[in-house]
């Protein structure tokens, strides 16, 4: 609060203590284990919008036609772009991953006033996760 | 050879440094002794003027919380032996709180933040108490019991980035201490504590870091307790958004007007 | 505490929005990312035919959808990232640039995929 940094700024003298308060360093999340994780989990919003970007390229050269389509899936084959989609995939597991381990802490399920264990709330996560994953697949890839 | 540890630990004197640093002390290693024993010994066999807080040794009053190898402890309950023989131990005061000296922090600015979210029961039309106990059934207990469990021992802000980041944000236990009496079902303060708490200096300010909830040493959970919080009032918010008027409870009306 | 408790409502709504894109992002991304970006390029499965596709966009659940997955995950992205740059750089004096840039940013890609998808 602003009267503790007035407070922490006076010299010291018997009855009015100089504290001692360190400013935390720009790259904080890099001196700790849990808090890279954490910056990790964060950025995985990049992949999130790396991804939409892309699907929005992909909307429009399918909108102009076959070539332009073929095109587009020509780019997507480079080394670069399967580099880049391949590191995006991984931040995109990992926001799914904790994403579904997390929703339970912020909604907990109560059964008859108890809580229900946090495994067995993310685990209808999970089965919805790959039923819908099954689905898009089964869409895509039969032969009409 | 006897089994010993060495324990760095920061010293800082307001009338004579600048800053802390890090003195270095031999201590024999028993069993049963915890990071807290160790201190006692220094400062009882070896060095009178090492300061720290301490009181019930048995983790009830979460007075003795230190950074112990970089990581928030009740130095109560932290044992010497996880550490092994011949370590070195690192003993600072919680990190992100203004140092005092030594291994004392400054606790005004966490008192001033607890004491913004009222946590205690507010009940404006109490019966009298010819009107006979009020009663709470095991169900209603355990909606807010995991939050009650606070011990203010500060760890989850030494934990936390954010409180790191920004001075102004409320921080876990105190958030975690609103939901506790927002859950129960004899108070009716929640619409007066969602100004403090539905804000960016509040439960807005969480990212969910979740590091309060891991470093706890009383299971409190904060993060949860303050990502339920976020959902309530975001639904507040829709639903005084789309019924302005016919919203029966609507605690922003009656916290903001 | 500065700021009008109105301005506190509003993020409210803006983490409804950074949650409803969070689940959307973790249920539909992954795959959509896995068949598109990586299978189909590398040849794992048979990358479907342009036909198909005029097909399967031909329904208006598709496109519904596709406009959900692109929407409600930038707006997922708009709120972390800005939370990102608050924290992670210590640049919250830049607060408003920041806000306009990502929620900015966000709004132009769902109208962008609004507009695409309304004129296939
Ligand atoms: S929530 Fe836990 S870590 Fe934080 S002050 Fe309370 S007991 Fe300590
Ligand atoms: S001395 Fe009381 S909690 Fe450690």
């Amino acid at each position: 609060m602003t009267e503790m940094s007035e407070l922490n700024q006076a010299a010291h003298t018997e009855f009015h203590p100089r504290w001692y308060r360190k400013r935390l360093s720009t790259w904080w999340w890099l001196g700790e284990w849990h808090y890279l994780v954490f910056i990790l989990r964060e950025l995985s919003s990049l992949s999130v919008a790396w991804f939409v970007g892309l699907t929005l390229f992909q909307l429009r050269a399918f909108m102009r036609g076959p070539d332009s389509y073929g095109r587009f899936t020509d780019t997507l084959q480079s080394p670069i772009m399967i580099a880049l989609n391949l590191i995006a995939f991984c931040f995109i597991m990992l926001h799914a991953i904790t994403w579904f381990n997390l929703a339970p802490r912020a909604m907990p399920v109560r059964v008859g006033g108890k809580r229900v264990p946090e495994f067995l709330v993310a685990a209808p996560n999970y089965v919805l996760w790959i039923a819908v994953s099954a689905f898009v697949a089964w869409l895509l890839l039969r032969t009409s | 050879m006897a089994d010993k540890i060495v324990l760095e630990i920061a010293r800082y004197a307001p009338e004579r440094d600048d800053k802390p640093s890090f003195q270095s002390f031999e201590v024999p290693l028993r069993k049963e002794w915890v990071v807290l024993d160790a201190l006692n010994y220094i400062k009882d066999k070896v060095d009178g003027t090492l300061t720290y807080r301490w009181s019930c040794r048995m983790g009830i009053c979460g007075s003795c919380g230190m950074m112990v190898n970089g990581e928030p402890k009740l130095t109560c309950a932290t044992f010497l032996t996880s550490y092994g023989n011949n370590a070195t131990v690192r003993v600072e005061p919680l990190r992100y709180f203004p140092v005092i000296r030594d291994l004392v922090t400054a606790l005004s600015d966490f008192l001033v933040k607890l004491q913004k979210v009222k946590p205690w029961l507010i009940h404006p039309n109490q019966p009298p108490l010819s009107a006979g106990e009020f009663l709470q059934t095991p169900e209603q207990l355990d909606l807010y019991k995991q939050f009650s469990m606070c011990i203010n021992c500060t760890l989850c802000y030494a934990a936390c980035p954010v409180v790191g980041l920004d001075q102004e944000f409320v921080g876990p236990a105190a958030l975690a201490l609103a939901q506790r009496y927002n859950l129960d079902n004899r108070d009716q303060g929640s619409a007066e504590r969602l100004a403090t708490l539905a804000h960016p200096d509040g439960i807005w300010g969480c990212t969910f870091v979740g590091e309060c909830t891991r470093v706890c040493p009383k299971h409190v959970d904060p993060a949860g307790a303050i990502q339920q919080y976020k959902l309530t009032a975001a639904l507040d918010w829709v639903k005084s958004f789309i019924l302005p008027r016919g919203h029966k409870d609507a605690p922003q009306e009656t916290a903001h007007d | 505490m500065s700021e009008t408790p109105k301005k506190a409502s509003n993020e409210g709504f803006l983490w409804l929005l950074f949650s409803a894109g969070g689940v959307v992002a973790a249920i539909l991304i992954p795959i959509q990312l896995f068949l598109f970006g990586l299978a189909f390029p590398l040849g794992w499965l048979p990358q479907p035919s342009y036909d198909h596709l005029v097909y399967l966009m031909s329904s208006p659940w598709v496109r519904l959808y596709l406009f959900v997955m692109c929407s409600l995950p930038l707006f997922h992205w708009a709120h972390r990232f800005r939370f990102t740059l608050y924290d992670g750089l210590q640049v919250k004096h830049l607060n408003e640039v920041i806000f306009a840039f990502c929620y900015g940013g966000a709004l132009v890609g769902t109208v962008l995929a609004a507009y695409l998808l309304l004129s296939i």
